[in-house]
């Protein structure tokens, strides 16, 4: 019994733990800010606001959302026409 | 059926959102006169590419779509980050070794250009005023290293596959040589260039290598699939000879 309950004391205090672990340092950074920003910071340079700054809210998410929508729809599309409408007319001709 | 697979999963995983964090060197970041020298060294190779995609066009009419296909990877697989447990970061892999062979060398700077000022412009990701950097180190080291790596390969007689990954490693890799090589000179102040180069370049290589690999494998794939399914557009791009070897 006593060892089930630490064993729920250690589950139960582990979401805990990880959340001031995540305060303390955010979890997968990019090696922009891994290693260019914070370069960059050593050396005396810090980087700016973009011009165009969407890094807002949700705003950023539904940007890359639209543009993955969209790259992979002209993706699909000109795949589509290259190896499947290509193939058949190119096998037709043949 | 393996390889189809492969490709699927691969397209699939390109779909998911994410906010992309990698090797774009952010707005702010290059002092003027280094973002302005960055510009002019990258300007004349978008020109040549742009030269070089019109009369491919003229010449022949489905280039179209293949520039579709690889210009739209090109823009994805430059802002889709990739968790590498490894290193605890997540990075792209670049993408233009994969342009270079299919579309040209000068091509695959323009396709790079336009990825990377779309990404400024909306995704916060890179910057204005280090375009010009970011275009040098994705779009012209990356695609004519990857190119030139292929060309090795295929001298040395490798299959398509393995030249495919020489291509994708060795495009990745010069990307990251070509940012640390900017961050290096732009702000290296006292300390001595190299010593500089090499400690942003080895901090990159955790998170780098195991991506390089990864796009080695999928150019690789992907030029197996092509070869298996349209292997006349190889031909054409003078990626195999004319009796397909």
């Amino acid at each position: 019994m006593r060892r089930v309950m630490v064993l729920l004391f250690i589950a139960l205090s582990l979401p805990v733990f990880s959340a001031v672990a995540e305060e303390q340092q955010p979890k997968w950074p990019g090696v922009d800010e891994a290693v260019v920003e914070k370069y960059a910071r050593e050396l005396g340079r810090e980087a700016r606001d973009p011009y165009i700054n969407t890094d807002q809210g949700d705003l950023l998410l539904f940007l890359f959302a639209l543009s993955g929508t969209v790259g992979g729809f002209i993706m699909g599309y000109c795949w589509h026409k290259v190896f499947v409408v290509g193939k058949l007319s190119r096998n037709s001709e043949e | 059926m393996t390889l189809r697979l492969v490709l699927m999963l691969s397209a699939g995983l390109l779909m998911l959102p994410a906010q992309a964090s990698a090797m774009h060197i952010s707005e702010g970041i290059l002092p003027a006169w280094w973002a302005i020298f960055w510009f002019a060294l990258a300007a004349p190779f978008v020109a040549w590419g742009v030269k070089r995609m019109t009369a491919c066009k003229a010449a022949d009419p489905a280039y179209l779509p293949l520039v579709g296909i690889f210009g739209a990877a090109v823009f994805v697989f430059s802002c889709f980050p990739i968790p590498v447990p490894v290193a605890g970061c997540t990075s792209h892999p670049a993408g233009t070794g994969l342009s270079a062979i299919l579309l040209g060398g000068p091509a695959s700077v323009v396709v790079a250009f336009v990825s990377l000022l779309l990404q400024a412009l909306f995704l916060a990701h890179g910057g204005l005023t280090t375009l010009g950097g970011n275009t040098f180190s994705m779009g012209v080291l990356g695609s004519f290293g990857g190119l030139a790596a292929f060309r090795l390969g295929r001298m040395m007689r490798t299959n398509l596959f393995w030249a495919g990954f020489m291509a994708g490693l060795a495009s990745d890799l010069l990307t990251y040589l070509g940012t640390s090589l900017e961050l290096a000179l732009a702000l290296h102040g006292n300390q001595s260039i190299w010593l500089v180069l090499g400690q942003i370049y080895l901090a990159f290589m955790p998170t780098q290598v195991p991506l390089a690999i990864l796009e080695g494998v999928v150019i690789g794939s992907i030029l197996v699939y092509v070869e298996k399914h349209r292997p006349d557009i190889l031909r054409k791009m003078k990626v195999i000879k004319e009796s397909g070897a």
